[in-house]
């Protein structure tokens, strides 16, 4: 069968057909419509606070033998990289595919670092798409791989992969998850005692140089051999560019990149008068080869920024070092018309206060007309940096300083801020402003344990922001659902010198339009129905 | 008559206006009339107003999933304020298809509530584009329907399925 799909639409099809157990992850631009895509085909998907909790289910998951598949962007494997350096040492018993969709040139990101140095830092192996098909069948590959060897894979597609759409062809039958019967227990195997550590990591080292001569060889990697003049080696989308930029060039595509298949590599170069590699982002490859002594050309350092294209990959293969065009990126985002935001910063604003920031659409107030803002570094910072200047400020200075966090990215890694505060309090005590608006607004309006509604919207426990913070101990703890309201309450937690933490609540305008428009079309319903 | 050409579409637009639905279609219509297809866009902020721009390419087979620049064939223009950044695209052959089709120079959107325009609107004129772009492509207009019909909700089919052929009839080849 022949679909026309996305990239992150062809790894929840994937996932459906190697019956994985349960889907999770945390939403993050471009991950997020895999688990989407994944329930809405049948799939079990749930939203976990973060990507660390998301990989340590995923962990259990593929430790009881089940088919576990986590999402996540680039970014978001920062925060799970604690349980994937030691679950690279106990290996699973079903599979563990981990979803790393890294966003080079930052569309929606705060960095675009290359998560291929993970893969060989943590020791994990790891597969590039360059495609929906390739989603697809190195989705079902990594399943395969990590089943046969006991241990995780990272799949690692990118922007252009995730949200690109191409036809996709699969065998469709009926599949079921995978549903495993009973624990078996492994203490040595999953226990990372030091004792047990030191033999699985040696363990993991000798998999790996297995797994590396299995990958000289493997159909992963694809070799198109045109003539003994030029070749290009090249990975991902860039496979794509290449393909198009010069036609006449023999390619070696490199499907698995860690472990590096180094021979397969080395006989290519040999092959060719002329190898250079083409790739995004870091100079993986390029070193990778250097490492074994392999000759290659690399592309000029002013291409290691931002995406590659057809146009930069003639730019590069004719050694073109000469200024880019700037490239147009149009009207910039900005908070919606009626956003609740917009009232909240504009007060920031009015009261000259210094505001650590945090992740999400609300980041948008460092530009016109707000700029208010003034640091977001990642997600859950703010208030740990908003702490640090307190602490270090001189008092009249430390007085003006908030720290601003929305509901989502609160959950996610704030509240171990919050215990720092309450734990350390600054002598001119703190505010913490959670700006509630009931959705993971920025990468799509997901719910999460604050709005008290699963993945699939049904309903489920509610975790309430401001009694966490209650329980926690903070002393002024205040929900402010009127926009007006909000003025006089800051005035008096800037004065007061305790800590304190203010929920400003009121659903995102976005989020209110979709409900409304949703319960109209209900009622259309209700009435050609009656 | 594209057998050995690739032919490349830009769609230009402002976030949470349909430019994705837009790109969709295409790149459908695309697919059921048996071209290979790919099309990529960047939908990370775009419902926060920002600019939105979506590739779609088809032919006999595609690789790149995003248009070169100088190479676009045409730009489906879907606000006038987006020209500036996606002219630069377009070969100097290429088609600008936009909004002055129904409005010549009046820039304002809001125009197309008129009674004069009705049944097109402003939410709609999308579609009146497709009409007009499906004029110039090798693509059958049962693909082009289907495509709108799998792509839209039911309630809506009959509209806009007249609001493309009106678009069909703006552009006199």
């Amino acid at each position: 069968m022949k679909k026309l799909m996305f990239g992150n639409e062809a790894i929840a099809l994937a996932g459906i057909h190697t019956g994985i157990t349960l889907g999770t992850g945390y939403p993050g631009t471009p991950s997020t419509e895999i688990l989407e895509f994944f329930s809405e085909l049948g799939g079990r998907a749930q939203w976990c606070p973060n990507e660390k909790v998301a990989l340590e289910l995923g962990i259990g998951v593929a430790y009881a033998g089940g088919n576990a598949l986590v999402t996540m962007k680039h970014v978001g494997l920062n925060v799970a990289s604690d349980p994937l350096f030691t679950v690279a040492y106990t290996g699973v018993e079903g599979a563990l595919v981990i979803i790393s969709a890294d966003d080079p040139d930052m569309h929606s990101s705060q960095n675009e670092q290359d998560n291929r140095n993970y893969a060989r830092s943590a020791g994990v192996m790891m597969l590039e798409p360059s495609d929906a098909q390739e989603c697809y069948d190195f989705f079902i590959e990594a399943v395969k791989l990590s089943r046969e060897w006991k241990l995780p894979v990272i799949l690692r597609p990118t922007t252009r992969v995730c949200h690109s759409m191409s036809i996709v062809e699969f065998e469709d039958k009926k599949y079921e998850p995978v549903q495993p019967k009973e624990y078996i227990p492994d203490k040595p195997g999953r226990v990372m005692i030091p004792g047990y550590a030191r033999p699985a990591h040696r363990r993991l080292r000798e998999k790996l140089a297995r797994i590396k001569q299995w990958n000289e060889t493997s159909h992963l990697n694809k070799e198109i051999i045109k003539s003994d003049e030029l070749g290009i080696i090249t990975s991902g989308v860039s496979y794509l560019h290449v393909l198009e930029a010069e036609p006449n060039a023999s390619i070696l595509k490199i499907g698995m990149c860690y472990p590096f298949p180094s021979e397969l590599v080395r006989n290519f170069v040999k092959k060719h008068k002329r190898c250079i590699i083409i790739e995004e982002g870091d100079p993986y490859l390029v070193e990778n080869c250097r490492y074994y002594g392999i000759q290659v050309d690399e592309k000029p350092e002013m291409y290691r920024f931002g995406e590659l294209n057809v146009n930069r990959v003639r730019r590069i293969l004719s050694g073109d070092t000469s200024p880019e065009p700037p490239v147009k990126r149009g009207r910039p985002p900005r908070l919606c018309v009626g956003c609740p935001h917009r009232a909240v910063f504009t007060v920031l604003g009015k009261l000259n206060c210094i505001v650590a920031g945090d992740i999400g659409c609300y980041t948008l107030s460092v530009l016109p007309p707000f700029q208010s803002m003034d640091s977001c570094v990642c997600m859950g910072a703010s208030i740990g940096v908003g702490l640090g200047l307190r602490h270090s400020l001189p008092p009249e200075e430390a007085k003006r300083v908030v720290s601003v966090i929305g509901d989502s990215t609160f959950i996610h890694s704030g509240l171990p801020g919050v215990v720092e505060m309450v734990y350390n309090p600054p002598p001119t005590g703190h505010v913490i402003i959670v700006l509630d608006n009931g959705t993971t607004a920025m990468t799509g309006m997901q719910e999460h344990p604050g709005t008290g509604k699963k993945l699939n919207h049904e309903p489920t426990n509610r975790v309430v922001i401001e009694d966490v913070a209650k329980a926690i101990g903070v002393e002024n703890v205040v929900v402010v659902e009127r926009v007006s309201q909000f003025e006089k309450e800051l005035k008096e937690a800037l004065e007061n010198g305790k800590t304190n933490f203010l929920v400003v609540r009121r659903t995102c305008e976005l989020l209110k339009r979709k409900q409304e428009k949703s319960k109209s079309e209900e009622k259309v319903e209700e009435k050609t129905n009656v | 008559m594209y057998e050995n050409k690739v032919v490349n579409i830009i769609v230009g637009g402002i976030g949470g206006t349909g430019t994705i639905m837009c790109s969709n279609i295409i790149a459908y219509s695309a697919f059921l009339a048996g071209y290979d297809v790919r099309k990529s866009e960047i939908h990370g902020m775009s419902q926060r107003g920002g600019s939105v721009s979506s590739d779609v390419r088809f032919g006999k087979v595609v690789f790149s999933p995003m248009v070169p620049d100088g190479e676009g064939d045409f730009l489906l223009l879907l606000h006038p304020d987006e020209l500036e950044n996606n002219l630069y695209r377009l070969r100097e052959s290429g088609v600008v298809i936009g909004p002055e089709l129904l409005l010549g120079d009046e820039k304002d959107l809001s125009l197309l509530n008129e009674p004069k325009f009705a049944p097109v609107n402003q939410k709609n004129f999308n579609i009146c584009l497709l009409g007009a772009l499906s004029r110039y492509l090798d693509i059958p207009y049962k693909c082009w329907q289907e495509s709108i019909f799998t792509n839209l909700p039911p309630k809506v089919h009959d509209l806009n399925k007249g609001v493309f052929e009106i678009g069909m009839e703006l552009v006199k080849l």
